[in-house]
């Protein structure tokens, strides 16, 4: 809750993954946005994004 | 797409129809008469232009202008603007400063996505709504451990330090702090709250489903925990369809440690076990504004329009028609007149008829009293939200008005961030084309949601729904009741 109460104190400043006009309006009222350039992760292939995951995973285990 | 509305306002074209290549497109064509056989072999990744114009030249020119159209967007995004990351990864890297994610994905992308944000202590707003209820249960359990909001998935509108985010409305700041599971809901009451003279410290939104005995409220309980301990909020309102009764006892079990007033509006709940609880029972949405007012700052709080006023309106307008046809944009106003009108009225129809109202067997035809909500799945797969592309609205629009059964056309204005620019005037425009078309005209009424700070200009909207003689309400409890009294004294005669 600590995290909650402390994004209430705080300037909001967005990540926009999606809708380009989310962004804009955001951007309207002087809004930090960064708008990303979102593409389907592994070209949309889940079967692949599901095995690039499995190596993220280890790899974080190995402390990469 | 938006282009469609566009490109229908130009002179010389009967119908307009921009889409990409789905069943549901294709469908719609064959509805429309504009389907030709060899658009049979379009996919989903083709893009189609259908135009119906007076005849082939102004076609051809309509064709182009539109090609025009798509090709200078497309020129527009791509030249001139710094390089956007393509991860959430590169993002955060570049403004670790960043605090809030918002997601409007395609499904498959977006809980992976959300994981991801959650994972980096960032706060996560979900637009998206192709999430299973497992994978939402997964993403709340591991934002309540790190305290973080998960709004969502589906979640429309929020206000997050007076920011409005995605489909929301400008408001002032103020002692009042909301939790909803309701979009349009959020909408109504935060901006019913506005016009009274109070303002918002914070607008949450959980997503429909966080109150259902899988998800056990996760997300209402740490939004209720943080507003009860945050200095700025003084009344809390719940907003939400009939949380489960085990999610319920959990909930009312954490409002005793809550010190403030809250104000609760379950929809269509007994209002009796709410105040046993010891709290404040709203009636409607615009209520719930108006007790939660009270209890802030604006003691004389009352509805937005009074119900002597209402009567009178209701009086000057006789309908000829004898059913109501109802196109509602927002889900909850949708489910909201159902409700206040299921009894009055006897027999509702709707494409999400709540309960002792009847399911609509074909939602493209009207039968009887049809109160519809437009912005169900049924009628957005592949489309744009009507609150963002007026198109099929204003079909339906003529289609009624051509109806000799149709007594009373009513319909929802949502003004704010993420709406269009001039709803308004896009319903005028089709009130205008029935009107050309030589249909008897029912009467029309309208409710407008949102607050003199809009950008879209509440005034400005009002006037033009009423030079094209609109009868507008602001609440759509007011509209509701005005509805009623006028069925309700037809039906007498």
């Amino acid at each position: 809750m600590n995290n909650l109460l402390k994004l209430f104190q705080s300037n909001i400043s967005v990540i926009n993954v999606g809708l380009p006009s989310f962004a804009d309006d955001l951007k309207k009222q002087g809004v930090p946005v960064v708008t990303l350039d979102w593409r389907p992760p592994a070209g949309g292939n889940t079967k692949l994004l599901g095995l690039l995951d499995k190596v993220k995973r280890h790899q974080a285990k190995l402390g990469y | 797409m938006l282009i469609t509305s566009e490109v229908k306002k130009l002179p010389g074209v009967e119908n307009v129809v921009v889409g990409m290549g789905t069943d549901y497109n294709l469908d719609s064509l064959k509805r429309l008469h504009l389907f030709q056989p060899e658009m049979s072999k379009a996919t989903p990744s083709d893009l189609m232009l259908c135009v119906q114009a007076k005849d082939e030249k102004i076609a051809d020119e309509l064709l182009k202008t539109a090609e025009k159209m798509l090709t200078a967007k497309k020129s527009k995004t791509g030249r001139g603007e710094e390089s956007k990351p393509h991860t959430l990864e590169k993002a955060f890297q570049g403004a670790p400063e960043s605090n809030v994610v918002l997601i409007s994905v395609p499904g498959a992308f977006d809980a992976r996505e959300a994981e991801f944000a959650l994972r980096h202590d960032k706060h996560v707003m979900m637009f998206s709504d192709n999430v299973s209820i497992e994978e939402e249960l997964h993403l709340k359990e591991l934002a309540c451990k790190k305290g973080l909001l998960l709004m969502g998935p589906d979640c429309g509108t929020a206000i997050i330090n007076n920011v409005p985010l995605a489909f929301a409305n400008q408001v002032r700041r103020g002692p009042i702090g909301l939790v909803a599971a309701s979009g349009t809901g959020l909408q109504e009451v935060t901006s019913i709250i506005h016009t009274l003279g109070s303002g918002i410290s914070q607008a949450i939104g959980v997503g429909g489903r966080d109150l259902s005995e899988k998800v056990g409220g996760l997300m209402t309980i740490l939004a209720v925990k943080a507003l009860a301990h945050d200095d700025a909020t003084k009344v809390l309102v719940l907003i939400s369809k009939p949380p489960a009764e085990t999610t319920l006892m959990k909930l009312y079990k954490e409002l005793q440690n809550v010190k403030k007033p809250v104000v609760i509006y379950f929809i269509g709940a007994d209002p009796r076990v709410i105040e046993t609880e010891g709290h404040t029972a709203a009636a409607n949405l615009e209520d719930a504004a108006i007790k939660a007012c009270k209890l802030a700052d604006v003691k004389k709080a009352g509805p937005l329009m009074p119900a002597k006023e209402i009567d009178g309106l209701a009086k000057k307008h006789s309908v000829k028609g004898k059913y109501l046809r109802a196109l509602y944009s927002g889900g909850t106003l949708c489910d909201e007149a159902q409700r206040l009108l299921l009894s009055p009225l006897k027999e509702i129809h709707s494409n999400t008829p709540i309960k002792g109202a009847r399911e609509l067997k074909d939602v493209y035809q009207s039968k009887g009293h049809v109160i519809l909500d437009l912005g169900d799945d049924l009628f957005t797969r592949g489309k744009a939200h009507p609150m963002i592309d007026p198109s099929y609205r204003q079909e339906r629009l003529i289609q009624e008005c051509s109806d000799p059964d149709t007594g009373l056309i009513i319909l929802d204005v949502v003004l704010g961030y993420g709406s269009h620019l001039d709803m308004a005037g896009a319903m005028c425009e089709a009130i205008r084309q029935a009107g050309a078309k030589g249909k008897r005209r029912p009467v029309i009424a309208a409710t407008i949601c949102g607050t003199a700070e809009d950008l879209q200009g509440y005034e400005k909207q009002k006037q033009t729904l009423e030079e094209a003689g609109v009868v507008v309400f602001p609440s759509n409890v007011s509209l509701v009741k005005f509805v009623q009294a006028t069925l309700t004294r037809e039906a007498k005669k």
